[in-house]
């Protein structure tokens, strides 16, 4: 049976027809999901994807977090649903408590945007098991309030744990801390990352298709193969 | 009727790049005794009835401010001096 994965729209989503795409390609059957709409309609996973929510008002992802959905995917999440926050999605899952730390404006102020470097340093989530650890790959990003702050105790605890799912190599583009790009939680279900997997799934829009292994990942946490 | 202002700002640890811009401008205004400038956001909340304070910190709390990466604090002020009476 083909896995059905959420990609909900929010009010100022921007990727969710990417992510929807993305899940087209890599085998699975994308359910759109609404932010108004606290039902999941049976998805097996759900991308939050990027874009400025709500206009980004007051704090990016603050007012996201409290759309009747979210409540749904906090719940399931907490349950063990895969659920992978993009950018935007990734400051989502940072206000709705179901990732440590914050996301907070670039250091140097600028809006970044390039194709990014990224090291694997984790593949036992259910969003990086189809790739090799320390596996090098190259995915676009593109943020303004992209640096990941968190207290040293928690940044500790992420590393002691191998909760750092991925770092930027070759330059930081935010001055997140200790380079991280990408964090997930305890169970290994929930990941943020704050690049764009899924616009790097298609030789024609992508640098290359290196996005696509967190979406084959899912897959293949779904069907049960060890990570 | 009185209004509940809550203040929000960064942490003290939390690094402040807007607030770092500001400063590095100001030796552009011929301001040279400045050390640092620190940026926050100001809300003003009216209720319908009575100002209830447990109530904006509950608020402040939960969607005003990020504890992980601000502090905030709430006080009552009289209507005349929030920005919305200000001529």
């Amino acid at each position: 049976m083909t896995a059905r994965v959420g990609v909900v729209t929010f009010p100022g989503s921007l990727d969710d027809g990417d992510a929807a795409r993305a899940v087209r390609i890599a085998g699975a059957e994308p359910v759109r999901l609404w932010h108004g709409d606290p039902a999941l309609h049976g998805v097996d996973a759900v991308v939050l994807p990027g874009g400025f929510s709500y206009g980004d008002y007051l704090r990016c992802g603050a007012i996201a977090r409290f759309a009747p959905v979210m409540e749904s995917i906090v719940d399931a999440a907490r349950g063990g649903l895969p659920v992978l926050g993009i950018c935007n999605g990734f400051q989502i899952l940072c206000e709705a408590h179901l990732l440590p730390g914050a996301l907070t404006r670039n250091q140097h102020l600028h809006f970044r945007n390039r194709d990014q470097v990224l090291r694997i340093e984790t593949v036992g989530t259910a969003w990086t098991n189809a790739f090799q650890p320390g596996q090098e790959v190259l995915i676009p990003v593109k943020n303004g309030e992209g640096c990941y702050v968190a207290d040293a105790a928690t940044l500790d605890q992420l590393e002691a744990e191998g909760r750092v799912v991925a770092r930027y190599l070759g330059g930081n583009p935010n001055g997140s801390q200790r380079d991280i790009a990408a964090i997930t939680n305890e169970a290994g279900n929930v990941v943020g990352i704050m690049p764009h997997p899924e616009h790097a799934v298609e030789e024609l829009t992508g640098p290359s298709l290196d996005g696509l292994g967190f979406f084959t990942s899912a897959l293949k946490h779904l069907v049960g193969a060890p990570a | 009727m009185p209004r509940v202002v809550v203040d929000v700002m960064l942490k003290p640890e939390i690094l402040d790049p807007q607030g770092q811009a500001v400063a590095n401008a100001l030796p552009r205004l011929g301001v040279s005794d400045v050390a640092s400038v620190r940026i926050g956001r100001r809300i003003e909340i009216e209720f319908t009835g009575e100002p209830d304070l447990d109530r904006a910190r509950e608020i402040a709390d939960k969607l005003l401010a990020n504890p992980v990466i601000e502090d905030f604090t709430v006080r009552l002020v009289e209507a005349d001096e929030t920005a919305g009476t200000r001529s």
